[in-house]
Formats: structure tokens, sequence, C-alpha cells
């Protein structure tokens, strides 16, 4: 599923590539950069990022469907009409006015099942996909920086947790840490998640070394640390963002895997796990095909609306593709 | 020829790297199958050392230093000897994975090289009338489609045409009265069978490889010498295919090594829905069932195959574009 998503971001890396606009050519010092830094607080430069996302219209309609199950993750014990694992009712029940989506076979409200399946994929993709990113950026940034034989021990490792089949590695390991639940599921997906993020990102700081700008803050002092963090990583928050809502949908989509074949805990609510039930107990002959399509469907949205919002991220670190700006 | 050479050398590399993998994977995990197995006996009270000691013999677990066993387990590879399956005991694992392989090579094989013709066809189409209704509608569905868990597709094809429409079988890979053969009725029985798997493999894979066709494919229509082909005054069509297409579909052949593992990937949920005996459904008997030889075997088998296909891609690329030889 990675490789699925993989064809598609990595396509976008072309066009990302900043252009030697004219703020990138001054030679930034250390002092003004901290300046710069100082002067525009976190919250302000999110507010910022969230602006030009926002500005592309595909974009925007996944931020809308991202805060919708966001907000239902957070809210879930006030919008649920039910707990989740609350097993009193009817058997197996079509809709109704009090279970408008009907209940499981275990007698569970399907729709509050629904609204709490939200909380374990969400969690999941903003974890697993922080982590994998954060192990991609490390990894991918010094890879792309450095020359020489530690660059090409780097390239086969990557090259080989790339070419590796993600799902069935995840099988395997998720088969041997049985029990682990949630946290387990999360180790593995970030395991088999951050290679293409880590290439992605390879490519862009070998194009990006050799810049004026980098020379220049070399000729100035900087240790390499300071000079791949500090003065390129900033160039390429379009790609890390990127690569960030890119692992997010691979993480959940993954999940989401794993719990209906049943190697997560099969007692925990998701939607992967519901869809493991319904399976499980036969609810396709039972004709509920309510309780197949909702949990798969929210699924699918939640990962559509990661997706879209990359259509709008081109334009975090290069002005020049903010849709709505004339060249 | 050197640059042949360089690439077996580099997949061989590779197998290797894959092979050590799948040797550590299990020595790193915690809990071992035995002390599994001995789990299961202790609900029913007190295990004597004399019963795990025989639990070990039973199951092969290795003795000997780290090293003894990982040359052991090299030639065990080589001779392709997984042990035998705890599961379906007494057939070896290498019978198992045999009769389960051509299956999902047929079936993945035959879907993933439909979808990568029509995704790139629709691709090719999308980019050349970007802006219009045929580059929204294969953009916006593709985009959406790819999102679709692969065991979902599976689950409401199988509830809508297998069910409630009856028009496909809903399990397995061949009628159950007849025997495996190469006799054209059993053939089609078994197309039929893989109809509904096959149909799901192809929506949820077709989306990545159209918007993949379109992303190159609108940056090749930028460069100068599709501009030069208009200007000449070429037909519309034959700039399309003839100029930009043929280039673009270069870096779409390096994604198809890479999606081949997603597929991959997605085809062992596939077969988990609809029951069909490839390597997927018994990877997940294997797992299920804590089998842990056979699952290995899988693993390993899973992956070398993809490693393969990677590299008659990487191979055919040099080929196809010469400027990557070097």
């Amino acid at each position: 599923m990675t490789e699925k998503q993989a064809t598609t971001r990595g396509e976008t890396a072309g066009p990302t590539e900043p252009a030697p606009s004219g703020r990138d050519e001054v030679p930034d010092g250390g002092a003004d950069v901290a300046r710069v830094a100082a002067a525009a607080s976190p919250l302000t430069v999110l507010g910022r990022a969230a602006g030009t996302i926002w500005s592309v219209p595909k974009a925007r309609v996944g931020l809308i469907l991202l805060a919708v199950f966001v907000l239902t993750a957070i809210f879930a014990p006030l919008l649920a009409p039910y707990a989740p694992t609350d097993n009193s009712f009817g058997r197996a029940e079509g809709g109704s006015a009090a279970h408008p989506l009907g209940t499981t076979t275990a007698g569970e409200d399907v729709l509050s099942q629904l609204i709490y399946g939200s909380r374990v994929s969400v969690l999941v993709g903003l974890v697993a996909g922080f982590g994998a990113t954060l192990i991609a950026v490390l990894l991918g940034m010094s890879w792309g920086y450095t020359r020489g034989f530690a660059a090409d021990v780097i390239n086969f490792f990557v090259n080989l947790f790339l070419v590796i089949p993600g799902l069935p590695l995840m099988i395997v390991l998720a088969a041997y840490l049985q029990g682990g639940g949630l946290s387990m599921i999360i180790f593995v997906v970030v395991i088999t998640g951050w290679a293409w993020g880590a290439r992605v990102l390879r490519s862009q700081t070998q194009s990006l070394r050799s810049r004026d700008f980098i020379t220049a803050a070399q000729f100035s002092g900087e240790s390499s640390f300071r000079v791949v963090f500090r003065e390129i990583l900033p160039n390429m928050t379009s790609l890390i963002t990127g690569s960030f809502f890119g692992a997010a949908t691979a993480a959940i989509l993954a999940e989401s895997g794993l719990s209906f074949l049943g190697l997560g805990n099969t007692a925990m609510v998701s939607w992967g796990s519901m869809l493991f039930w319904a399976q499980n107990s036969n609810a396709i002959l039972t004709g509920q095909w309510v309780l197949l399509f909702a949990p798969g469907l929210c699924i699918a949205l939640l990962a559509t609306s990661l997706t879209l919002i990359n259509f709008g991220v081109d334009g975090l670190s290069n002005p020049r593709l903010r849709e709505g700006k004339g060249r | 020829m050197r640059y042949l050479l360089r690439k077996i050398g580099l997949l061989l590399l590779t197998l290797w790297a894959a092979v050590t993998l799948n040797f550590f994977l299990p020595r790193m995990m915690p809990g071992s199958p035995t002390d599994a197995a001995i789990a299961k006996l202790a609900q029913n009270g007190p295990v004597s050392p004399a019963t795990r000691a025989a639990i070990e013999a039973q199951l092969g677990v290795p003795t000997g230093n780290i090293w003894d066993q990982y040359v052991a387990y090299l030639g065990n590879v080589l001779t392709l000897d997984f042990g035998i399956s705890y599961t379906f005991f007494p057939q070896s694992v290498s019978e198992l994975v045999l009769t389960a392989l051509p299956w999902t090579l047929v079936m993945v094989g035959v879907v993933t090289i439909v979808a990568f013709v029509l995704g790139t066809l629709l691709g090719v189409l999308a980019a050349w009338k970007r802006g219009t209704f045929l580059d929204s509608l294969p953009t916006l569905t593709g985009t959406f489609t790819s999102a679709f868990p692969y065991f979902w597709t599976a689950l409401l094809l199988l509830f809508f045409l297998g069910y409630v429409l009856q028009w496909f079988p809903t399990s397995g890979a061949y009628s159950p009265r007849a025997t495996p053969n190469l006799s054209p009725e059993f053939i089609a029985d078994a197309a039929y069978h893989a109809v509904l798997p096959a149909v799901t493999i192809l929506i949820t894979s077709l989306g990545g490889w159209i918007l993949g066709m379109r992303n190159t494919m609108i940056n090749t229509l930028g460069d100068d010498y599709v501009t030069f082909a208009e200007a000449n005054g070429l037909k519309p069509r034959a700039v399309a295919l003839k100029y930009a297409a043929r280039n673009a579909i270069l870096p779409n052949l390096t994604g198809f090594g890479l999606a081949l593992g997603g597929v991959v990937g997605g085809s062992l949920l596939v077969e988990r829905v609809f029951a069909y005996p490839g390597v997927g459904y018994l990877l997940y008997n294997a797992v299920t069932n804590q089998d842990f030889p056979l699952m290995q075997a899988l693993f390993l088998m899973i992956t070398v195959s993809v490693l393969v296909a990677n590299f008659i891609v990487d191979v055919l690329y040099g080929y196809l574009d010469p400027r990557t030889r070097r």
C-alpha cells in the first residue's frame, strides 16, 4: 500500500523543486535565521501554512473532511449515542430510530462503533505518519548530504526496505508480536513505512546541496548538522509535509488491513476490526450491508482527505506554485 | 553487458540481505514457537521440562550457536528445504508453497499488467485533455478508489455481485468438484472464479497508474520537442502517443516495479476475503495458526518474487532508456 501511494507522491517531487528565487540565494548567516524564526511564532507559521493549503480548492475539501474526522475522534463520547462495546441491544438488527445503522451480530450499536472507530484511525495516522516522517527526514537528509561509502550503505539499506513488500513484512512482524495492541501496530507501520519518504527527501537534499547559499553557509563555518537542518530543511517544507500525509495515508490503510486480518487487538473498536467481526460473523449472509459498507467508506474518505490535502502542499516552500497568484 | 552484470550483482546482494533479514527476524522477536505451544499446553496444567524438550524436538527448534544456525539456514534456503508445516502436518512447507504459488502468480500477474496498460492509457488521455471532463473524471475517481482498502472493495464485490446478484462464485479458485488440470473446461472454470478477486485488485490499483502517468505526461508535454512537433503540424494524436507518451512512460515503468510490492500485499487481503487458495490465503492461515516455518518461507517467497520482478523491470528500463546505463 505504501508503494501505491508512493507512485503518485513521487511524481510531485519534480515540480516542487524550489526555483532559485531571490530569497534562497541570500547567504543567511545563523543570526539571520534566528531573528526570522523569532519574529514569527510557531502558531503564526502554522496558520500561514494552513492558509496556503486552504487556497487550493482540492486541498480545501481535504482539510474540511479531515477536520470532520478529527473532531469526531475528539468528541466521540459526546457524539456517540451508546458506548461502543455495549452489547445489550438486539442482535443483527436493521436500521431503526434507536440504531440508525443497526446493530452488530454481537448486539452493539453500529453508529457508536463507527464514531469511536475514528479514534484509532486518526491516532494511528498521526502518530505513525509522524514517526515514519521523522525517520525519513533524519535518514533521507543526512544520506543526501553525505557522500562516499556511508551514502552507498544507506542507499542499499533504503532500497531494500523500498522493495520488500510492506504488508507481508507487517503481517510477519505482527504475528511475532502478537497481543501488542495499538502500539505494536504503530511500531510495525513505522518500520515498514519510512523508506519512500527517505528517498524523495534524499534526492531533493542532493539537488540543494550544491546551491550557492549552502556553499556560503559552509564557508561561514556552520556545522554540517546545522547546514542540513537549519539551511536545507526549511526549503523542503512541502516535501516533508507531503511525505507526512503520504505516510499517514499508508499507515491508516495498513492499520485497517492488519486489524481486518485480526492481527491487532480484536477487542479494540476500530474500523478494521469492525470489518473483521463483520466478516467473521457472516454479515454477508445476514444481508447487513451497512456493516460492511460504512467502516470501509470511512477509511476510504479519511485516506482520500489526506491525499487531497497533498495537492495543496506544493505551495508551502515555493511561492511560485501557490495558486491564484501570478508569476 | 557490464550494466547487466552490475544489476545481477546488486540483485544477488539484495536477495542475500532479504534472506538474512528473514533469518534474524524471528530471532530478534520476543517469545518463541516453543513458548507459544507451551503456553497453550499450560492452560491444562503444569508442563514438565521433558515435555518442553519433546516439543522442541518436534518443532525442529534450531540448536547450536547462531553462526552454525545461519549456515544451516542458508543451505536449507538454497535447497528449498523449509521444514515441515505445523498446521498441515505432515506436508512440507515447500510443497504447500508450490501449490499456492501459481494461483497468485497468474491472477496477480495478469491483473497488474492489465491495470498498468489501462491506467497508463487513461493517464495519457487525462494529461492530453487536461482541464476537461476526460481529465477530471479519471483523476478524481482514481484519487478516491486508490484510497479504498483492498479488503473493503473485495467485501463489497463479494456481497453485491456474489451473494445478492449471484453472478460470480463467492469463494475458492475452482469448483469444488473439479480437479486442477489443463483442460479448457477447467481453465474456463478457474478464470470464472478469478473474476471477482481480479476486478478488486484492478479497481484499487488502477488509480495509482492513472495519476502517475498523468503527472509525468504533463511534465513531458512542456518539453521543447513536443512544442516543435506541434509546430510542425503533426496530428495531435501522433504528438500525444509517439512523442509525449513514449517518453513519459519510462519513469512510470520504475513505478511499476515498486508498486508491485503494494499490489502483492493487497492481493493477500483479497485472497483472504475470497478464500482464494493462493500465497496470501496460505500466509493468513499460517499466521492465524502460528505456523512459523510456513510463514517465514512464504514471506521469503513473496519478497524474492518482488525482488526478481523489480530486477526485470530495472534491466528492461536500462535497455529502453540507454541514458540510465551510463
